[in-house]
């Protein structure tokens, strides 16, 4: 059966570190970074489980700052 | 599978609006107005308005919009917004006119405006930002707080004897003849956005139908006002705000 993945790509030095992409990620992809902060010193978010994501849009719907884009692939097993 | 094998641009399913600028938004992490303006932006350039459509822009948190968002826009005195929007649409009818205003702006300083530019069933769309404060001031009540909320001026919390009711303009709104489309939205969740966004996009049809004035309530957070992480603004909201103000259509003809 085919299997989706996805990733996604953070806007680092636009991302405000709400946490808002973490609580709406259905599959816990998403996190914020535990120790880097960007120039605004925002703890950015990040993939810290990349498998696991599915490209299902629902961080960059509700990101404020507009700051994820997502890819998303067919695998074929 | 690699992470650099999916990221590649044939992969991308979605990214920022381009009519939204590259210029970091002043808004504090995780405010509501970041979304309307990113679903306002897509629904602007999905339907081809990008150089018909004309912003009027409010003074509160809103009020640097037209940095943000790659349209024509003007800046209104506080609560005018209606009353610019109606002048501009009448001399440009070929234009297509929107209000982004907030709760001080709609249902505070520019009532008289805002159910005036309604009931004349002027074309324009009206954008309602509402979170139940003052957000841009320090957090001061505000007409559509709710009964019991604290803020900078109600430390113990707003009381009906003392600072009345909470004002619903949107049903105010809602029974006026010149009004064609009146609903409440949320952008909490990405369902919630994707229905926001469906619900601006009726209403710039219907301002480019000419079929008189859409509103479109957004039910919002101010995490800063609230004095709330984002997270839990999210969740307040929709335990206590839906009650008073429920979502849903509450007008379309």
């Amino acid at each position: 059966m085919a299997k989706i993945r996805g990733a996604i790509t953070v806007n680092t030095a636009r991302c405000k570190g709400c946490n808002l992409c973490v609580v709406a990620c259905p599959t816990k992809t998403l996190a914020l970074q535990p120790n880097e902060v960007n120039d605004r010193g925002y703890h950015y978010a990040y993939m810290a489980e990349p498998e696991k994501c599915t490209g299902c849009c629902s961080c960059a719907w509700v990101c404020p700052d507009a700051c994820i884009e997502v890819y998303r692939v067919k695998v074929e097993d | 599978m690699e992470i650099t094998d999916i990221i590649k641009e044939e992969n991308k399913v979605y990214s920022k609006p381009e009519l939204l600028e590259e210029v970091h938004m002043h808004y504090c992490p995780g405010c509501s107005h970041g979304v309307v303006h990113k679903i306002l932006a897509e629904v602007i350039a999905e339907m081809g308005l990008t150089e018909k459509v004309v912003g009027v822009s409010p003074v509160g948190c809103a009020v640097f919009a037209y940095n943000y968002l790659d349209v024509d826009w003007i800046e209104a005195a506080h609560g005018r917004a209606p009353a610019v929007a109606t002048a501009a649409s009448r001399l440009w009818p070929e234009n297509v006119l929107f209000t982004y205003q907030g709760d001080g702006d709609m249902s505070a300083i520019g009532t008289a405006e805002s159910i005036h530019a309604a009931n004349r069933g002027e074309n324009i769309v009206m954008i309602f930002v509402n979170n139940a404060i003052y957000g841009m001031t320090g957090g001061q009540m505000a007409p559509t707080t709710l009964i019991g909320q604290k803020t900078a001026t109600t430390p113990y919390g707003r009381r009906v004897d003392l600072n009345g009711h909470p004002l619903e303009i949107t049903n105010l709104m809602a029974i006026l003849d010149g009004t064609c489309y009146v609903t409440r939205q949320s952008v909490h969740t990405p369902a919630n956005v994707r229905k926001a966004k469906a619900a601006l996009k009726k209403a710039f049809e219907n301002a480019i139908a000419k079929r008189g004035t859409s509103v479109v309530e957004i039910v919002a957070t101010c995490n800063s006002g609230w004095k709330m992480s984002p997270e839990k603004a999210n969740e307040w909201m929709a335990q206590n705000m839906f009650e008073k103000y429920p979502l849903g259509d509450l007008k379309n003809v």
